[in-house]
């Protein structure tokens, strides 16, 4: 126990090292910007009022050396002060956390969804390697691969919404309409498949193919041949032979795979209308309000950055063989 | 020559995707004598369907020919697929041959680098890049360079932490041969062929993130886009369904070819590989 405990402190200082390294990345990004540093932190420039400008240039001290900006920008973002929108008329922390459920249910059904059945379309592959379901698969995974996502989940409400008028096309919630809490969450569970399903199919498709790749290599080998020859049933060896051990490069993979969920949330919500992070990324673009987008920025890395935390415990926790070292 | 050719001809999706892949240069190329008017000119009565006017995929909401934006739209994804890769290729494979030629502190410092670039979501870095930067078909480029060029160190470097302490390389060094010429003319044309499958690949990635950038309106501002075309066809769908239909299926298409090319490539380059791993490229 006490070797996962020294194993997380050096994961957690790692991190914390990297989350330092992309504040001191948005720091430069500002100053690099073309045009006053105020004018970006405040939105479009013209937008603000003198007064706003000359209270941030205080506030972020823009008439002090670099390196004591540098150090107030840091320490204000260590205290969860990441800023004021002007143009919502908001800290930029409460806005990203008002936004924060919405983006973390959708991005983990899609995950969700994206694993069982990658996973399971992988092992079918993989078990009928070489016949037509094989191949079926392996070009259905081919096209996911190929679209692009936001284009995948207007050719969705093209089919379900508009043309089928089964399920809705935007939003969240139905406005306007009184409901009881299960029936409230029927409706966002309603208003979740569109959007969960065109986040998830790329994640999918991925899936897929390493499961039935890591399958396959995993099926050569001589504990496999071992279990064949004890007599052990096929489908006994097929869940815990080879699925077990062929889960492990998936994990990994899920993990490395973590921001490209959350970057790719951006356009799903912003297909959708989905009021979430990515949303509120899109919107800061319309608005030009360079500093809350960059408060998205942080945010969704510090997301990235949790969720590989987790999953190279939970690969630590499936591994016996994987002992925990930095 | 002939027997790469051989073995990539085995490969039929691989020979499918070279086809599309032609036609769409060609398309590219043809596109200022087919369609010499600027694409964001008025060449019909807006909203006209598909297939009933001159304009056979329709116009859009401003009356605009949506296949003229197709193939205009060709030409500014071949250029920014096409040059990012580049760019991402030259950080990679510096950066990787350094790392693994040298090693030590050195290796460990690239790879702590990379491994942060690695970490952050890079969609998200690259809105952040072109939104700051000002949406322009360099700062597009840019942006796409700066968040591809991860993949391309490990795998450079990789190939020259195993090509280091063989043989040829050793020998070479040891004829007092320089750095600089060991790395580029010893140990480079050795680790080439994987190099070559993984940049298919990247120009297919690249196309669909300017794709995703000028969806969301981070397009150069005076070049007509796929991306573009589908997300000014967003708000309309329930009217004008071509609008987003036709791009998107410009976009599905080229990036498919791409990426069979790619399939292709590996098995003529590894074809011992290809055999044993079935088709299985990742990312």
């Amino acid at each position: 126990m006490g070797k996962l405990a020294g194993y997380l402190g050096r994961r957690l200082f790692k991190s914390i090292f990297v989350i330092l390294a992309i504040v001191v990345v948005n720091f430069g990004l500002v100053r690099m910007a073309p045009g006053d540093p105020a004018a970006v932190i405040a939105g479009e420039s013209g937008a603000a009022d003198e007064k706003f400008m000359a209270q941030l240039r205080q506030q972020f001290g823009l008439d002090k050396p670099m390196h004591e900006q540098l150090w107030i920008y840091v320490s204000n973002v260590a205290q969860l002060d990441l800023g004021f929108s002007y143009r919502q008329q908001a800290p930029v922390s409460k806005l990203l956390l008002d936004r924060l459920p919405a983006t973390l249910l959708l991005t983990l059904s899609a995950f969700a969804f994206a694993l069982v059945t990658g996973v399971a379309l992988g092992a079918l592959a993989a078990r009928k390697v070489g016949t037509w379901a094989d191949s079926a698969i392996t070009v259905l995974a081919l096209s996911c691969y190929a679209t692009p996502i936001f284009w995948v989940g207007l050719m969705l409400i093209l089919l379900f919404s508009v043309a089928l008028n089964w399920l809705p096309a935007f939003g969240m919630f139905t406005v306007g309409v009184p409901m009881t809490p299960i029936e409230a969450a029927l409706d966002v569970g309603k208003h979740l498949i569109l959007p969960a399903l065109t986040l998830g199919l790329f994640y999918m498709a991925i899936y897929a193919r390493l499961t039935r790749a890591s399958m396959l290599e995993v099926a050569d080998q001589d504990f496999v041949k071992t279990a064949r020859a004890k007599g052990v049933a096929p489908g006994r060896i097929l869940r815990v032979h080879i699925l077990r051990n062929a889960l492990l490069p998936v994990i990994s993979f899920a993990g490395i795979q973590a921001g490209q969920l959350i970057g790719g949330s951006i356009l799903v919500e912003t297909v959708f209308a989905w009021p979430g992070i990515g949303r509120l990324a899109f919107e800061s673009l319309l608005q030009r309000d360079y500093n809350l987008l960059l408060g998205v920025f942080f945010c969704t890395s510090v997301m990235v950055i949790l969720f590989n935390l987790i999953t190279d415990l939970t690969y630590a926790a499936i591994d016996p063989r994987i002992e925990v070292t930095g | 020559m002939t027997d790469f050719w051989r073995r990539f001809r085995r490969n039929i999706g691989a020979v499918f995707g070279l086809a599309v892949l032609i036609g769409v240069v060609l398309l590219a190329a043809v596109t200022p004598f087919l369609f010499p008017e600027s694409p964001w000119t008025m060449a019909g009565i807006p909203f006209t369907p598909p297939f009933e006017s001159v304009q056979f995929l329709g116009t859009d909401s401003l009356g605009r020919d949506v296949a003229a934006g197709i193939a205009h739209g060709a030409i500014i994804s071949l250029l920014v697929g096409g040059v990012s890769t580049a760019v991402a290729l030259t950080i990679g494979i510096s950066l990787g041959a350094v790392a693994g030629y040298f090693g030590g502190a050195i290796d460990d410092a690239v790879m702590r680098f990379t491994e942060f670039f690695q970490t952050i979501p890079s969609f998200v870095l690259a809105v952040v890049l072109v939104a700051i930067f000002r949406p322009s078909i360099g700062s597009i480029v840019t942006a796409i360079a700066i968040v591809s060029w991860p993949p391309v160190t490990r795998l450079v470097r990789a190939e020259f932490l195993s090509l280091r302490s063989r043989e040829f390389v050793q020998a070479a060094i040891l004829l007092g041969q320089s750095h600089m010429r060991v790395i580029f003319t010893q140990i480079l044309p050795n680790a080439l062929s994987p190099i070559i499958v993984l940049a298919s690949l990247m120009v297919a990635s690249a196309i669909l993130l300017e794709s995703a950038l000028s969806f969301l309106g981070l397009g150069d501002p005076n070049r007509m886009s796929w991306g573009f075309m589908i997300g000014a066809g967003r708000s309309v769908i329930r009217l004008a369904w071509w609008m987003s239909v036709f791009p998107g299926l410009a976009i599905l298409l080229t990036v498919l070819a791409l990426n069979l090319v790619g399939e292709g490539f590996n098995d003529a380059l590894n074809p011992r590989l290809a055999r044993r791993r079935g088709a299985g490229v990742g990312l």
